[in-house]
Parts: C-alpha cells; structure tokens; sequence
C-alpha cells in the first residue's frame, strides 16, 4: 500500500498545479490520475490567463483571478527553470470584441461595476475601431470596438500541464495512474483510496477529479453539484503573427496556429463536435478576423466545462471529515498560480485565501446567501 | 533520384508544363505536383515555420503534410493531393503562411 502526506485526487490543471505547490513546499504528494478515460477537461481547453469580465456576481472572483494572473509569470518562469518546459506565457492585455455602439457602452457599464468593486484594483480601458485597429491590424469592419485590460494574457494549457507534472516529479511527488477511484474511507487519522489498480493511504485528501468529483464528494461530507458544459473549438493552420494578443475566443498560439472558440452547450456528457456549431464558431471569428476566411481549419474538438450551478469555483474544507478538501473550477488556466501559491498551503494548515471564502457549497442552497 | 517506371518519352501522353519558382517543370497528365517535383529532380518544397529546415514530399499520401506548396498564390498546399495543370504557378512554401485579407 502506497502512503503519502497528500492524495490529490485528479491529475488535470486542478489537481497538478495544487500538487505541486505542495510538492514544491516539501510535501509528499501522490497525484491520482484516471487515465485517459476521464474527460480530460484540461487537455481541451482554451488557454486564456483571464481577468476582465470575470467576477461580475461575485467581485472576490475577480480579485482571486487577478492574485493568479499576477502570480503567473514567476510561475511560468519557476517551472521553465526546474523542468525545461515553456509555457508559452504572455501577458499582452487581451481584448472582448464588441460588435454595436450598445454593446460597448453596455460592457463599459459593467466593467466599470467590477472595477469599483475591486477598488479600482481591476482597470481596463474601452478602445473605439481605430484604436483597435492599431492593436490588430487585420480586425474587421463590423467590430465597433472593445474594451482591453491589461490583466489578460494567455498560454498553451498542454505545456503548462506537462511543466506541472514534471515539477512535481522533480520535487519527488508521484504521479500515479491508478485508474478510477471507488472508494475514499476514513482509517483512524488517515484516509484509504481504493481505485481501480492501487489502494492509497494519505493524512490528508484533496478531491480535483474535475467532474468526478461529483461522485467522489459525498463520501467525505462534501457536496459537489457540477455541470458538465460543453465548449467546441477550431484550429487553424500554422501562420506568421497576425494576432499579438488574445481575445474572449480568437487567440494565435506559439506556433502560429489560430484557435477560435468558444460554444456553451448543455448536452450532458457528450464531449464530442457538432457541425452546425462549428460554423457557427468559424463565422464569428471571420467577422472577427476576415481574412480567417482563407485559411485552412486543421481540427476541432469538443470538451466538458467543470460548471457549478453559478459558474463559480467551490472550494471547501470538510467539516466531517478533517483533512478533506474539495476544489474545482472551470478556469483552470487561469487560475493555475493561485491554486499552485495560495490554495495548496491552505490545505498544508496555513489560513484560507481571504478571495475564497464565498466559493463554498452552501451558497447553493436556497436558504443562504452569499457572503459580501 | 527518382525515375518513372516507364518514361515519358516510351508513351504518346500528352505533357503538362507548370512553373516551379523559377523552373519550368514537365509531368504527365494525372501526375500530382508532388510526384511531379521529385521525378524533375526537385526534393526541397518548403522551409519549416520554426527552424526552416528544409523539407521534401514524404508520404505522398495525404497524411504527412510535409509537401506544403504555394500554389497559384494559394498558400500550404498539400502538393501531394492535387494533379498538375498546364500553367500552374507552384512556389517553395516558405516557413508558416502569411495570411492578408
């Protein structure tokens, strides 16, 4: 039987990038992957470092994604140094594309609200079509403008997944592939974890399983009412720079693709395309980017967004089960630096981050409210 | 390097003539592009989008990707997947495409 300090349950961008923060903290730590089985939310997604528009409901959400953002690049640069591998991180600002007058001074409105609500801590600029012209050269006609933030940026969410997992190997955790877990019991002080091929014994157990943790939350007195949602995305043909920063859902990667999503489907566990969205993908960004129009897609996948019922990351102790923890979000991305920095000590015994303490599971009963 | 099993001269075929960058190059009609540079003595079609490392037609099947061709101004073309014509206009793909509206 294996033991460790910590299981971390889910060996996605969740459950990596708290890993190895505890790792990296002198921690024993075993991740616990699936397999390829999983529905691999992390091997999907898009790649965006995201602050602007995020937290409208809930401002600590903003506040919690830009500790993140401003934690990446030593993050990015701390994991090139330790394994060798680039996460092609850049923080160029990034743009929301607005397609009317209406919809810019709307978005300015709202934007201004969370920028009040973070004490101005969040800023941003609106930008009119020949502003924006400067920033993209090759923007279309039709877009009225945007709004910018310095906050955004992006990266290739595989590199950051492969530079995770090495970080951890190289602050002697272990990634184990022990398949689906079954059953997570209380053994005296410790937890057992039964899977599929192994049983793990650890002091402490943080549940990452993305989706999974649907099932896996209950057993340690956790409540976990996630949502699978579906996002599609396209890629593009390998082409010279063109976009130099990222938007909502055009970005160019590293190597000159160009990814265009996003769709949000609620089709339960389908994580597969369908033909209709993608074009409808690939026409909003040809309006978008109008010279898309001759490029050649490469390929397109679907992938399931870890959705609570408001959107909003859940993270808890559990009361009845000490040394048990729950995280999941759909911004793994994002927010990786917080969860590798701020999360992981927490559940080492230090105090909780103050940005997450909204983000529990009773806000989705209806008798509570949500703390300010 | 490459030869016909037959060649041109042993059929009463017609003869294609494109343009390769500056050369002009003779194939049989039905040839691909592809087929048709490595038979003409040309192995370098394009340079690599990262390192421009030469590269040449590999699999001649599709699959590949390495004989990215411009043709007609049309950029990373698969020279393997499509038949030369009389006139055709094939240039070295150099590194990742540009893209202009």
């Amino acid at each position: 039987m294996q033991q460790c300090d910590f299981a971390v349950i889910g060996g996605g961008l969740v459950g990596s990038a708290i890993a190895y923060g505890l790792a990296s903290q002198g921690h024993q730590v075993s991740v616990l992957d699936e397999g390829d089985v999983a529905y691999r939310a992390s091997r999907g997604n898009f790649g965006l470092v995201w602050v602007q528009g995020k937290g409208q409901e809930i401002p600590r959400y903003s506040q919690w994604s830009m500790r993140s953002a401003s934690k990446w690049s030593a993050l990015s640069q701390e994991l090139f140094e330790l394994t060798g591998v680039a996460t092609q991180h850049h923080n160029p600002g990034g743009v929301h594309l607005c397609y009317s007058e209406a919809e810019l001074a709307s978005r300015e409105v709202d934007l201004d609200a969370l920028s009040q609500a973070t004490d101005r801590q969040f800023s941003f600029k609106m930008l009119n079509h020949s502003e924006l012209h400067d920033l993209i050269p090759e923007i279309g006609e039709s877009v009225t403008g945007a709004s910018w933030s310095s906050w955004d940026g992006h990266a290739n969410p595989l590199y950051l997944l492969r530079a995770l997992h090495a970080g951890i190997r190289c602050h002697g955790g272990r990634f184990l592939a022990v398949g689906k877990v079954k059953e997570i019991r209380r053994n005296g002080e410790s937890y057992v974890i039964e899977s599929n091929h192994q049983t793990i014994t650890a002091s402490r157990v943080i549940l990452a399983a993305g989706l999974g943790n649907r099932e896996l939350a209950p057993q340690v007195g956790l409540d976990a009412p996630l949502i699978p949602n579906r996002g599609e995305i396209l890629v593009t043909e390998r082409m010279r720079p063109l976009l130099n920063l990222p938007t909502t859902y055009l970005r160019q990667t590293g190597e000159g693709s160009i990814l265009m999503g996003d769709s949000h489907e609620d089709v339960g566990f389908n994580d597969g395309t369908e033909t209709p969205v993608l074009a409808q993908i690939a026409k909003r960004a040809v309006r978008a980017l109008p010279a898309l129009a001759n490029t050649r897609v490469v390929r397109s996948w679907g992938a399931l967004r870890v959705m609570t019922p408001d959107g909003y990351p859940l993270y808890q102790a559990s009361e009845s089960h000490p040394g048990a923890f729950i995280a999941c979000c759909h911004s793994g991305v994002t927010l990786a630096a917080a969860h590798a920095k701020c999360l992981a000590p927490w559940f080492a015994g230090a105090e909780a981050p103050s940005e997450i303490t909204p983000f529990t599971a009773e806000r989705f009963h209806v008798q509570t409210s949500i703390p300010a | 390097m490459f030869k016909r099993l037959s060649p041109p001269e042993a059929t009463n075929e017609a003869v294609v003539t494109f343009r390769f960058d500056e050369q002009t190059v003779t194939a049989r009609p039905g040839d691909t592009v592809a087929a048709a540079l490595l038979t003409s003595g040309i192995s370098i079609c394009r340079s690599t989008p990262v390192s421009n490392a030469p590269r040449a037609p590999y699999c001649m099947m599709g699959v590949c990707f390495e004989c990215l061709v411009e043709v007609d101004g049309n950029p990373n073309v698969q020279a393997c997947q499509v038949e030369v014509r009389d006139g055709m206009h094939v240039h070295t793909q150099q590194g990742a495409r540009r893209l202009t509206s």
